[in-house]
Protein backbone atom coordinates (compact mmCIF):
# COMPACT_ATOMS: atom_id res chain seq x y z
CA UNK A 1 0.00 0.00 0.00
CA UNK A 2 1.01 3.65 -0.43
CA UNK A 3 1.74 5.46 2.80
CA UNK A 4 2.31 9.19 3.05
CA UNK A 5 4.09 10.75 5.98
CA UNK A 6 6.69 13.38 6.80
CA UNK A 7 10.13 11.98 7.52
CA UNK A 8 12.69 14.32 9.07
CA UNK A 9 10.86 17.32 7.69
CA UNK A 10 10.38 15.97 4.16
CA UNK A 11 7.03 14.71 2.82
CA UNK A 12 7.34 11.17 1.54
CA UNK A 13 5.22 8.48 -0.10
CA UNK A 14 6.36 4.88 0.22
CA UNK A 15 5.00 1.71 -1.32
CA UNK A 16 5.23 -0.96 1.37
CA UNK A 17 3.38 -3.92 2.85
CA UNK A 18 1.11 -2.44 5.57
CA UNK A 19 2.50 -4.79 8.24
CA UNK A 20 6.13 -3.88 7.56
CA UNK A 21 7.69 -3.01 10.90
CA UNK A 22 8.61 0.66 10.99
CA UNK A 23 12.18 -0.20 12.00
CA UNK A 24 12.56 -2.42 8.91
CA UNK A 25 11.01 0.22 6.68
CA UNK A 26 13.50 2.80 7.98
CA UNK A 27 16.62 0.65 7.98
CA UNK A 28 16.11 -1.78 5.09
CA UNK A 29 13.86 0.07 2.66
CA UNK A 30 14.81 3.71 3.23
CA UNK A 31 18.46 3.11 4.11
CA UNK A 32 18.26 5.06 7.37
CA UNK A 33 20.34 2.77 9.57
CA UNK A 34 20.70 5.28 12.42
CA UNK A 35 17.70 3.76 14.17
CA UNK A 36 18.94 0.60 15.93
CA UNK A 37 17.24 -2.64 16.78
CA UNK A 38 18.21 -4.47 19.92
CA UNK A 39 15.53 -6.39 21.82
CA UNK A 40 12.75 -6.19 19.23
CA UNK A 41 10.18 -6.35 22.01
CA UNK A 42 9.88 -2.86 23.48
CA UNK A 43 12.23 -3.24 26.42
CA UNK A 44 15.42 -1.45 25.40
CA UNK A 45 14.50 1.78 23.59
CA UNK A 46 17.27 1.44 20.95
CA UNK A 47 14.68 1.83 18.17
CA UNK A 48 13.08 4.99 19.64
CA UNK A 49 11.76 7.46 17.06
CA UNK A 50 9.58 10.54 17.55
CA UNK A 51 6.07 10.39 16.14
CA UNK A 52 4.37 13.79 16.21
CA UNK A 53 6.90 14.71 18.88
CA UNK A 54 6.33 11.73 21.20
CA UNK A 55 8.82 8.92 21.70
CA UNK A 56 7.66 5.61 20.27
CA UNK A 57 9.26 2.26 19.57
CA UNK A 58 9.68 1.58 15.87
CA UNK A 59 10.01 -2.18 16.46
CA UNK A 60 6.40 -2.29 17.73
CA UNK A 61 4.78 -0.25 14.96
CA UNK A 62 3.57 -1.15 11.51
CA UNK A 63 4.01 1.01 8.43
CA UNK A 64 0.24 1.53 8.17
CA UNK A 65 0.32 3.49 11.42
CA UNK A 66 2.62 6.13 9.90
CA UNK A 67 0.00 7.57 7.52
CA UNK A 68 -0.12 11.35 8.00
CA UNK A 69 2.36 11.41 10.90
CA UNK A 70 5.53 13.47 11.36
CA UNK A 71 8.47 11.17 12.04
CA UNK A 72 11.82 12.22 13.39
CA UNK A 73 14.77 9.80 13.36
CA UNK A 74 18.36 10.45 14.34
CA UNK A 75 19.16 11.31 10.71
CA UNK A 76 16.92 14.36 11.24
CA UNK A 77 19.66 15.84 13.44
CA UNK A 78 21.22 17.30 10.33
CA UNK A 79 18.29 19.68 9.96
CA UNK A 80 17.29 19.98 13.61
CA UNK A 81 19.35 22.33 15.81
CA UNK A 82 17.84 20.89 19.01
CA UNK A 83 18.94 17.37 18.16
CA UNK A 84 22.36 18.68 17.16
CA UNK A 85 22.79 20.46 20.49
CA UNK A 86 21.90 17.27 22.34
CA UNK A 87 24.26 15.19 20.19
CA UNK A 88 27.11 17.60 20.76
CA UNK A 89 26.54 17.61 24.50
CA UNK A 90 26.70 13.78 24.47
CA UNK A 91 30.04 13.95 22.66
CA UNK A 92 31.44 16.70 24.83
CA UNK A 93 30.49 14.98 28.10
CA UNK A 94 31.85 11.58 27.08
CA UNK A 95 28.39 10.01 27.19
CA UNK A 96 29.05 7.85 24.13
CA UNK A 97 30.72 4.50 24.66
CA UNK A 98 29.84 1.77 22.14
CA UNK A 99 27.22 4.14 20.74
CA UNK A 100 24.51 1.61 20.01
CA UNK A 101 21.92 3.20 22.33
CA UNK A 102 22.77 6.76 21.29
CA UNK A 103 20.15 7.41 18.57
CA UNK A 104 17.42 6.30 20.98
CA UNK A 105 18.95 8.20 23.90
CA UNK A 106 19.22 11.42 21.88
CA UNK A 107 15.63 11.22 20.63
CA UNK A 108 14.29 10.32 24.09
CA UNK A 109 16.22 13.30 25.47
CA UNK A 110 14.68 15.57 22.82
CA UNK A 111 11.19 14.37 23.76
CA UNK A 112 11.94 14.93 27.44
CA UNK A 113 13.34 18.43 26.92
CA UNK A 114 10.41 19.55 24.80
CA UNK A 115 8.04 18.78 27.69
CA UNK A 116 10.41 19.57 30.56
CA UNK A 117 12.90 22.20 29.37
CA UNK A 118 14.71 22.44 32.68
CA UNK A 119 14.64 18.96 34.22
CA UNK A 120 16.17 17.79 37.48
CA UNK A 121 18.59 14.85 37.34
CA UNK A 122 15.79 12.66 38.67
CA UNK A 123 13.50 13.80 35.86
CA UNK A 124 16.23 13.07 33.32
CA UNK A 125 16.64 9.54 34.72
CA UNK A 126 12.90 9.03 34.50
CA UNK A 127 12.71 10.50 31.00
CA UNK A 128 15.39 8.08 29.80
CA UNK A 129 14.16 5.10 31.82
CA UNK A 130 12.97 3.34 28.65
CA UNK A 131 16.45 3.40 27.10
CA UNK A 132 19.07 0.86 28.09
CA UNK A 133 22.77 1.60 27.70
CA UNK A 134 24.52 -1.74 27.52
CA UNK A 135 27.82 -0.08 28.49
CA UNK A 136 25.96 1.24 31.57
CA UNK A 137 27.36 4.75 31.17
CA UNK A 138 24.36 6.40 32.71
CA UNK A 139 26.05 9.08 34.84
CA UNK A 140 27.64 10.73 31.84
CA UNK A 141 24.44 10.44 29.84
CA UNK A 142 22.56 12.28 32.58
CA UNK A 143 25.37 14.87 32.73
CA UNK A 144 25.09 15.38 28.96
CA UNK A 145 21.33 15.86 29.02
CA UNK A 146 21.71 18.34 31.88
CA UNK A 147 24.24 20.24 29.77
CA UNK A 148 22.04 20.12 26.66
CA UNK A 149 19.10 21.38 28.69
CA UNK A 150 21.15 24.30 29.98
CA UNK A 151 22.26 25.23 26.44
CA UNK A 152 18.78 24.92 24.92
CA UNK A 153 17.07 26.61 27.86
CA UNK A 154 19.50 29.52 27.71
CA UNK A 155 18.93 29.73 23.96
CA UNK A 156 15.25 30.34 24.64
CA UNK A 157 15.74 33.15 27.15
CA UNK B 1 3.15 -13.60 4.24
CA UNK B 2 1.78 -10.11 4.52
CA UNK B 3 -0.95 -9.19 6.95
CA UNK B 4 -3.45 -6.50 6.20
CA UNK B 5 -3.38 -3.65 8.69
CA UNK B 6 -6.45 -1.44 8.75
CA UNK B 7 -6.62 1.86 10.63
CA UNK B 8 -10.32 2.84 10.57
CA UNK B 9 -11.19 6.47 11.33
CA UNK B 10 -14.51 5.87 13.04
CA UNK B 11 -16.62 3.15 14.65
CA UNK B 12 -18.77 2.65 11.54
CA UNK B 13 -15.70 1.77 9.51
CA UNK B 14 -14.55 -0.54 12.30
CA UNK B 15 -17.86 -2.46 12.38
CA UNK B 16 -17.66 -2.90 8.58
CA UNK B 17 -14.15 -4.32 8.86
CA UNK B 18 -15.19 -6.69 11.64
CA UNK B 19 -18.20 -7.89 9.63
CA UNK B 20 -15.96 -8.56 6.67
CA UNK B 21 -13.41 -10.52 8.68
CA UNK B 22 -14.49 -11.43 12.20
CA UNK B 23 -11.17 -13.22 12.76
CA UNK B 24 -9.19 -9.95 12.56
CA UNK B 25 -7.11 -9.06 15.59
CA UNK B 26 -7.91 -5.67 17.06
CA UNK B 27 -5.08 -3.68 18.67
CA UNK B 28 -4.71 -0.33 20.43
CA UNK B 29 -1.08 0.60 21.24
CA UNK B 30 0.31 -2.68 19.92
CA UNK B 31 2.91 -2.93 22.68
CA UNK B 32 1.68 -6.39 23.64
CA UNK B 33 0.24 -7.76 20.40
CA UNK B 34 3.27 -7.01 18.22
CA UNK B 35 5.59 -8.77 20.66
CA UNK B 36 3.33 -11.82 20.59
CA UNK B 37 2.86 -11.84 16.82
CA UNK B 38 6.60 -11.80 16.32
CA UNK B 39 7.02 -14.77 18.63
CA UNK B 40 4.18 -16.64 16.97
CA UNK B 41 4.68 -16.19 13.23
CA UNK B 42 2.03 -18.78 12.50
CA UNK B 43 -0.77 -16.41 13.42
CA UNK B 44 -1.77 -14.50 10.31
CA UNK B 45 -5.01 -12.69 10.90
CA UNK B 46 -5.46 -9.23 9.55
CA UNK B 47 -4.98 -6.47 12.06
CA UNK B 48 -7.19 -3.51 12.93
CA UNK B 49 -5.65 -0.58 14.78
CA UNK B 50 -8.06 1.47 16.89
CA UNK B 51 -5.70 4.41 17.42
CA UNK B 52 -7.47 6.91 15.16
CA UNK B 53 -11.07 6.33 16.24
CA UNK B 54 -12.14 9.61 17.82
CA UNK B 55 -14.86 8.04 19.99
CA UNK B 56 -12.23 5.94 21.80
CA UNK B 57 -10.02 8.92 22.62
CA UNK B 58 -12.24 10.82 25.07
CA UNK B 59 -11.12 11.57 28.61
CA UNK B 60 -13.92 13.65 30.04
CA UNK B 61 -16.32 14.38 32.87
CA UNK B 62 -19.82 13.05 32.47
CA UNK B 63 -21.86 14.35 35.41
CA UNK B 64 -20.72 12.45 38.49
CA UNK B 65 -18.55 10.16 36.36
CA UNK B 66 -15.39 10.35 34.34
CA UNK B 67 -15.21 8.43 31.07
CA UNK B 68 -11.84 7.28 29.80
CA UNK B 69 -11.88 6.01 26.21
CA UNK B 70 -10.19 2.67 25.56
CA UNK B 71 -7.49 4.24 23.37
CA UNK B 72 -6.40 6.91 25.83
CA UNK B 73 -2.68 6.32 26.39
CA UNK B 74 -1.09 5.89 29.80
CA UNK B 75 0.85 9.12 29.16
CA UNK B 76 -2.41 11.04 28.74
CA UNK B 77 -3.90 9.49 31.86
CA UNK B 78 -0.87 10.33 33.91
CA UNK B 79 -0.93 13.95 32.66
CA UNK B 80 -4.66 14.43 33.27
CA UNK B 81 -5.60 16.84 36.09
CA UNK B 82 -9.00 15.13 36.25
CA UNK B 83 -7.41 11.75 36.96
CA UNK B 84 -4.97 13.22 39.46
CA UNK B 85 -7.78 14.94 41.33
CA UNK B 86 -10.26 12.07 41.56
CA UNK B 87 -8.31 8.85 40.94
CA UNK B 88 -4.85 9.33 42.35
CA UNK B 89 -4.43 5.57 42.81
CA UNK B 90 -4.76 5.12 39.03
CA UNK B 91 -2.39 8.00 38.30
CA UNK B 92 0.22 6.48 40.65
CA UNK B 93 -0.05 3.17 38.79
CA UNK B 94 0.26 4.50 35.23
CA UNK B 95 3.18 6.70 36.27
CA UNK B 96 5.29 3.57 36.85
CA UNK B 97 3.84 1.49 34.02
CA UNK B 98 6.40 0.39 31.42
CA UNK B 99 8.59 3.27 30.25
CA UNK B 100 8.01 6.66 28.61
CA UNK B 101 7.66 5.27 25.05
CA UNK B 102 5.49 2.41 26.28
CA UNK B 103 3.27 4.95 28.07
CA UNK B 104 3.06 6.98 24.85
CA UNK B 105 1.89 3.91 22.93
CA UNK B 106 0.06 1.66 25.39
CA UNK B 107 -3.56 2.37 26.29
CA UNK B 108 -5.90 1.78 29.19
CA UNK B 109 -8.16 -0.39 27.05
CA UNK B 110 -5.21 -2.42 25.83
CA UNK B 111 -4.03 -3.05 29.37
CA UNK B 112 -7.47 -4.41 30.32
CA UNK B 113 -8.07 -6.56 27.24
CA UNK B 114 -4.56 -8.02 27.50
CA UNK B 115 -5.73 -9.06 30.98
CA UNK B 116 -2.27 -9.94 32.23
CA UNK B 117 -2.27 -11.00 35.91
CA UNK B 118 0.41 -8.28 36.21
CA UNK B 119 -1.58 -5.56 34.39
CA UNK B 120 -0.78 -2.39 36.33
CA UNK B 121 -4.11 -0.62 35.83
CA UNK B 122 -6.30 -3.50 36.93
CA UNK B 123 -5.84 -3.29 40.74
CA UNK B 124 -6.50 0.49 40.85
CA UNK B 125 -9.56 0.21 38.60
CA UNK B 126 -10.82 -2.62 40.79
CA UNK B 127 -10.62 -0.66 44.06
CA UNK B 128 -12.24 2.31 42.34
CA UNK B 129 -15.15 0.11 41.24
CA UNK B 130 -14.68 0.89 37.54
CA UNK B 131 -17.28 -0.10 35.00
CA UNK B 132 -16.25 -1.27 31.58
CA UNK B 133 -18.15 -0.29 28.44
CA UNK B 134 -18.32 -2.88 25.67
CA UNK B 135 -19.60 -1.99 22.23
CA UNK B 136 -20.49 -3.71 19.00
CA UNK B 137 -22.48 -2.53 16.01
CA UNK B 138 -25.73 -1.11 17.35
CA UNK B 139 -25.22 -2.38 20.90
CA UNK B 140 -23.42 -1.46 24.07
CA UNK B 141 -23.28 -3.03 27.50
CA UNK B 142 -21.66 -2.11 30.79
CA UNK B 143 -20.22 -4.39 33.39
CA UNK B 144 -18.00 -4.19 36.47
CA UNK B 145 -14.33 -4.69 35.75
CA UNK B 146 -14.32 -7.81 37.95
CA UNK B 147 -16.72 -9.47 35.51
CA UNK B 148 -14.88 -8.24 32.43
CA UNK B 149 -11.63 -10.11 33.08
CA UNK B 150 -12.12 -13.88 33.17
CA UNK B 151 -8.57 -15.11 33.65
CA UNK B 152 -5.03 -14.63 32.41
CA UNK B 153 -5.33 -13.13 28.92
CA UNK B 154 -9.08 -13.69 28.83
CA UNK B 155 -11.90 -11.15 28.85
CA UNK B 156 -15.62 -11.50 28.16
CA UNK B 157 -15.25 -9.80 24.76
CA UNK B 158 -17.01 -11.75 22.05
CA UNK B 159 -16.29 -11.68 18.35
CA UNK B 160 -16.97 -8.28 16.80
CA UNK B 161 -17.10 -6.59 20.21
CA UNK B 162 -14.60 -4.06 21.49
CA UNK B 163 -13.89 -2.47 24.83
CA UNK B 164 -14.80 1.17 24.20
CA UNK B 165 -13.83 2.68 27.53
CA UNK B 166 -14.20 2.70 31.28
CA UNK B 167 -16.43 4.72 33.52
CA UNK B 168 -15.42 5.79 37.02
CA UNK B 169 -17.50 7.52 39.68
CA UNK B 170 -15.55 10.59 40.89
CA UNK B 171 -14.13 9.49 44.18
CA UNK B 172 -15.31 11.67 47.06
CA UNK B 173 -15.34 8.70 49.41
CA UNK B 174 -11.74 7.71 50.00
CA UNK B 175 -9.23 9.98 51.69
CA UNK B 176 -6.17 7.85 50.98
CA UNK B 177 -5.13 6.54 47.56
CA UNK B 178 -2.08 4.31 47.40
CA UNK B 179 -0.42 2.19 44.73
CA UNK B 180 2.85 0.36 44.96
CA UNK B 181 4.49 -2.09 42.62
CA UNK B 182 7.44 -4.30 43.39
CA UNK B 183 9.36 -5.41 40.31
CA UNK B 184 12.88 -6.49 39.51
CA UNK B 185 13.86 -2.97 38.57
CA UNK B 186 12.16 0.41 38.54
CA UNK B 187 11.58 1.02 34.83
CA UNK B 188 10.00 -1.48 32.45
CA UNK B 189 9.29 -3.82 35.31
CA UNK B 190 6.58 -6.40 35.14
CA UNK B 191 5.02 -6.43 38.59
CA UNK B 192 6.17 -9.21 40.90
CA UNK B 193 3.44 -8.02 43.28
CA UNK B 194 1.41 -4.83 43.26
CA UNK B 195 -1.11 -3.37 45.68
CA UNK B 196 -3.78 -0.75 45.10
CA UNK B 197 -5.46 0.58 48.25
CA UNK B 198 -8.09 3.21 48.86
CA UNK B 199 -9.18 4.04 52.40
CA UNK B 200 -11.60 6.37 54.06
CA UNK B 201 -10.22 7.62 57.35
CA UNK B 202 -12.38 9.51 59.85
CA UNK B 203 -10.99 12.66 61.45
CA UNK B 204 -9.91 10.60 64.44
CA UNK B 205 -8.04 8.17 62.17
CA UNK B 206 -10.53 5.28 62.20
CA UNK B 207 -10.74 3.38 58.91
CA UNK B 208 -14.36 3.66 57.83
CA UNK B 209 -13.87 1.87 54.54
CA UNK B 210 -11.02 -0.04 52.90
CA UNK B 211 -10.73 -1.45 49.41
CA UNK B 212 -7.62 -3.42 48.49
CA UNK B 213 -6.55 -5.25 45.35
CA UNK B 214 -3.34 -7.13 44.61
CA UNK B 215 -1.85 -7.79 41.20
CA UNK B 216 0.47 -10.63 40.09
CA UNK B 217 -0.48 -12.94 42.97
CA UNK B 218 -3.28 -14.85 41.27
CA UNK B 219 -4.75 -15.55 37.82
CA UNK B 220 -6.47 -12.16 37.98
CA UNK B 221 -6.59 -9.41 40.56
CA UNK B 222 -7.03 -10.62 44.18
CA UNK B 223 -9.43 -8.89 46.54
CA UNK B 224 -10.48 -9.98 50.00
CA UNK B 225 -13.32 -8.73 52.17
CA UNK B 226 -11.70 -10.71 55.03
CA UNK B 227 -8.59 -8.56 54.92
CA UNK B 228 -10.56 -5.36 54.42
CA UNK B 229 -12.75 -6.19 57.45
CA UNK B 230 -9.69 -6.56 59.66
CA UNK B 231 -8.79 -2.97 58.86
CA UNK B 232 -12.26 -1.43 58.86
CA UNK B 233 -13.76 0.03 62.03
CA UNK B 234 -10.42 0.37 63.83
CA UNK B 235 -7.88 3.17 64.08
CA UNK B 236 -5.18 2.54 61.54
CA UNK B 237 -2.04 1.30 63.23
CA UNK B 238 0.97 -0.78 62.39
CA UNK B 239 -0.46 -3.61 64.48
CA UNK B 240 -3.76 -3.62 62.56
CA UNK B 241 -1.88 -3.72 59.27
CA UNK B 242 0.31 -6.57 60.52
CA UNK B 243 -2.82 -8.53 61.32
CA UNK B 244 -4.23 -7.76 57.88
CA UNK B 245 -0.91 -8.71 56.26
CA UNK B 246 -1.02 -12.15 57.91
CA UNK B 247 -4.49 -12.70 56.49
CA UNK B 248 -3.49 -11.34 53.07
CA UNK B 249 -0.76 -13.97 52.82
CA UNK B 250 -3.47 -16.63 53.19
CA UNK B 251 -5.77 -15.07 50.59
CA UNK B 252 -3.38 -14.66 47.66
CA UNK B 253 -2.59 -17.56 45.31
CA UNK B 254 0.72 -16.75 43.65
CA UNK B 255 2.79 -18.97 41.37
CA UNK B 256 6.51 -19.54 40.90
CA UNK B 257 7.81 -18.08 37.67
CA UNK B 258 11.01 -16.66 36.25
CA UNK B 259 10.50 -13.36 38.06
CA UNK B 260 9.86 -14.58 41.61
CA UNK B 261 8.87 -17.55 43.73
CA UNK B 262 5.38 -18.02 45.08
CA UNK B 263 6.73 -17.78 48.65
CA UNK B 264 8.39 -14.46 47.97
CA UNK B 265 5.25 -13.09 46.32
CA UNK B 266 3.14 -14.20 49.29
CA UNK B 267 5.42 -12.45 51.74
CA UNK B 268 5.59 -9.25 49.67
CA UNK B 269 1.80 -9.20 49.24
CA UNK B 270 1.54 -8.89 53.03
CA UNK B 271 4.45 -6.51 53.39
CA UNK B 272 3.00 -4.08 50.86
CA UNK B 273 0.21 -3.47 53.39
CA UNK B 274 2.81 -2.50 55.97
CA UNK B 275 4.24 -0.03 53.48
CA UNK B 276 0.86 1.68 53.56
CA UNK B 277 1.71 2.61 57.15
CA UNK B 278 5.08 4.09 56.13
CA UNK B 279 3.35 6.02 53.41
CA UNK B 280 0.73 7.49 55.76
CA UNK B 281 3.47 8.51 58.17
CA UNK B 282 5.22 10.37 55.37
CA UNK B 283 1.97 12.06 54.34
CA UNK B 284 1.36 13.12 57.96
CA UNK B 285 4.78 14.67 58.24
CA UNK B 286 4.51 16.65 55.01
Amino acid sequence: MNIRFVLNGKPLTVETPPDRRVIDLLREDLGLAGTKECCGSGECGACTILVDGDSRLSCLMTAAQLEGRRILTIEGAEEDPRLRTIQEAFVEWGAVQCGYCMPGMVLASAALLSRTPNPSREQIREGLSGNLCRCTGYQKIVDAVEQAAALLFRGHQ
Amino acid sequence: MTRDVFIPRNLEALWDLLDEDPESRVFAGGTDLFVRLRRDQAVHPSLIGLERIEELQALEEDGPDVFIGACVTHARISASPLVKKHFSVLEQAVRVLGSPPIRNMGTLGGNLVTASPAGDTIPPLTVLGAEVEVRSRGASRRLPIREFIRGPGRSVLEQKEILSGIRLRKDNVHTVHHFEKVGQRNALAIAVVSLAAVLRLSESGVVERARLAWGSVGPTVITSREVERIIEGRPLSRQVLEEAAMQAQKEVSPIDDLRASADYRRRVAGNLLLRLWTRLKTLDES
